[in-house]
């Protein structure tokens, strides 16, 4: 019996010829990721553990300040210069202030950090965005990101892996962002709980690498240890750009074992929409909008659509139009590589000639922390990842989570609003 | 985690995720006490004034889903909680349990046997949870061996230590 691609890097790593589903392995790690958060928790579990004053590797260890950046106030304050002051000391190579990274997720890929087999743990739940790469990528808690920087290895459970084929090609304004929601709509939150996914199929190997990156970070919503993709042309290519580390390519064995596959004919797919407050509450947009649901704000950004891609989306939309009075739009470029390039491309200026707050890379708005916070009884549309009671800030608000044609649509209109529709509108 | 914990149960629904069991703004807090303030806060406001030391969380399924902050557990524990019993956890909040030495247990027919208000004592080496209140007694899924070990062991921190020594 083969294995799937999960298995064989997991493998890899634990110095095994194989390895099967349920198996606890000790995994060397290529990298370990924590933001000012999640790394101030790590940093202090890490003083207490004897014997370990030095991580385990300076150049393999990755700390991203973008949780609340710019500093919200001074407690915030305090954790970042707990990490910048442990990244000094530690001579951290890869530590990225504010001005000069951005999220993390958006961040690591551009500054050739992930490559193809690479095994990744971060201190962030949406680490598993690195499968888009064909990495092994898995979030974890700061505990044990502590033992990993001293360590530089994991024990994980090797989970079992379940095969999603999508086939047909997407329609028009029906991007990753909807392929994804849909796909959580079908596993359901806890659909996927201790198990790769692994991304399959026609549509999937026509996306970009951002619309794989899209996919591959919300594996989590469906409760999913890793989400991963093979690496193609394209995928070497974007590594090749960044990185001169040599990597290993790998493929699932034609024979390998899944759990189960699941087929999805994306060709007749509408833009989806996941409704208030759980990522698995999937409805297309003919039914959503049906319901003329107007939203208090729009979020453009986060780590599943704050890139390039996503924005030259909504600037396409909005370019030469106004936003509609009733509605605030914030954006998040993902980066400062990303806001660099909407800058020089025209894009910033587009989107803030129709009306759009344009801030700073950073992960603030999309869970509630600051840069964007809903208060009670407020409605949003947001191209993030999360739509829990609370998520964006008051319990009493409402996200609704979509691509970011369809958060650009309902920009204009200030309702939540079929992109297509729009288009054929010519508004 | 040997001792007996005892206390009054509060019941929640299927998928208690990260962002109510601590929201986001007070993810810069890393003080135990001073999350434990805000435990729940998202799901139940009167949480953490309702309960006492010791009392214990009674969920559904696929408690912690969301996130990966490891103040969720560290909130819970800040709080008094002395316990969580679950139909079933989402992955990271179960290991950053473990890793904290927050005490939780498995058992689908505990938690339909439990009712917000009962007295519940759980045995931590055996699983075994009483619901006094009822007369009831049940036994939770039993940890993995190499979790098992990991608990003995008095949690990751330990374990860490024995590697770096050579073991």
């Amino acid at each position: 019996m083969g294995m799937t691609l999960t298995e064989k890097i997991l493998a890899r790593h634990a110095g095994l010829d194989r390895v099967e589903p349920g198996q606890i392995v000790n995994a060397n790690v290529d990298l370990v990721l924590a933001n000012e958060l999640s790394a101030a928790v790590a940093i202090g579990v890490m003083r207490g553990i004897k014997g370990a004053s030095k991580v385990f590797d300076s150049k393999k260890i990755a700390l991203v300040e973008d949780h609340f950046v710019p500093a919200k106030d001074a407690q915030s304050a305090k954790l970042a210069k707990l990490m910048k002051d442990f990244a000094l000391e530690q001579q951290i190579e890869h530590f990225f202030d504010v001005g000069r990274g951005g999220i993390e997720h958006v961040v690591l890929p551009e500054e050739g950090l992930v490559a193809p087999g690479e095994l990744i743990v971060g201190g962030d739940s949406h680490t598993c965005t690195y499968g888009a790469f064909g990495a092994f990528a898995t979030g974890m808690g700061s505990t044990d990101i502590a033992a990993a920087f001293v360590l530089g290895e994991v024990w994980l459970k090797v989970p079992g892996t379940i095969k999603i084929v999508y086939d047909g090609a997407l329609g028009r304004m029906v991007y990753a962002k909807d392929v994804m929601l849909r796909t959580v709509g079908e596993l359901g939150i806890d659909g996927a709980t201790y198990r790769a996914i692994e991304y399959h199929g026609t549509t999937v190997d026509q996306l970009s690498i951002t619309g794989r990156i899209t996919m591959a970070n919300m594996a989590i919503e469906a409760g999913a240890k890793n989400g991963i993709f093979h690496a193609d042309a394209k995928t070497i290519a974007y590594v090749e750009e960044r990185t001169d580390r040599p990597f290993v390519l790998e493929r699932a064995d034609p024979d390998a074992a899944y759990e189960r596959t699941i087929a999805i004919d994306v060709g007749n797919l509408e833009p989806q929409v996941a409704c208030p407050h759980t990522p698995d509450n999937v409805h297309p947009i003919s039914e959503v909008a049906a319901d003329d649901i107007a939203v208090d704000q729009v979020f453009i950004g986060s780590c599943t659509n704050g890139y390039i891609e996503d924005l030259r989306v909504v600037a396409k939309v909005l370019e030469g139009k106004r936003i509609a009075d009733s509605v605030r739009v914030i954006v998040n470029p993902g980066s400062q590589k990303v806001w660099m390039q909407a800058a020089q491309e025209g894009v910033l200026t587009t989107l803030a000639a129709a009306g759009c707050a344009v801030n700073t890379p950073g992960c603030g708005a999309c869970f509630g922390g600051h840069m964007g916070t809903l208060g009670d009884g407020e409605r949003a549309i947001s191209t993030t990842n999360r739509n829990y009671v609370g998520r964006m800030g008051s319990p009493k608000a409402e996200v609704y989570l979509a691509s970011p044609a369809t958060c650009a649509a309902s920009a204009l209109t200030g309702r939540i609003t079929d992109p297509r529709v729009l288009e054929l509108a010519g508004v | 985690m040997e001792s007996t914990l005892r206390g009054k149960a509060h019941k929640y629904g299927k998928n208690v995720d990260t962002d109510v069991i601590i929201p986001g703004k007070y993810c810069n807090i890393i003080d135990p006490a001073e999350l434990g303030k805000h435990a729940l806060e998202g799901l139940d406001p009167e949480y953490t004034s309702k309960m006492s030391a010791g009392d214990i969380i009674v969920a559904d399924t696929n408690f912690g889903c969301g996130s990966s902050r490891e103040v969720a557990p560290i909130a819970i524990k800040g709080s008094g909680t002395s316990a969580v019993i679950a139909k079933s956890f989402a992955r990271i909040f179960y290991r950053n349990a473990l890793n904290i030495g927050l005490p939780i247990f498995e058992s689908s027919e505990a938690v339909d046997g439990i009712e917000s208000g009962d007295e519940i004592e759980v045995e931590p080496a055996t699983g075994v949870v009483r619901n006094v209140t009822k007369g009831t007694q049940y036994r939770a899924a039993e940890f993995p061996p190499f979790m098992r070990s990991l608990i003995d062991a008095g949690g990751l921190v330990p374990y860490v230590e024995k590697r770096l020594g050579g073991v």
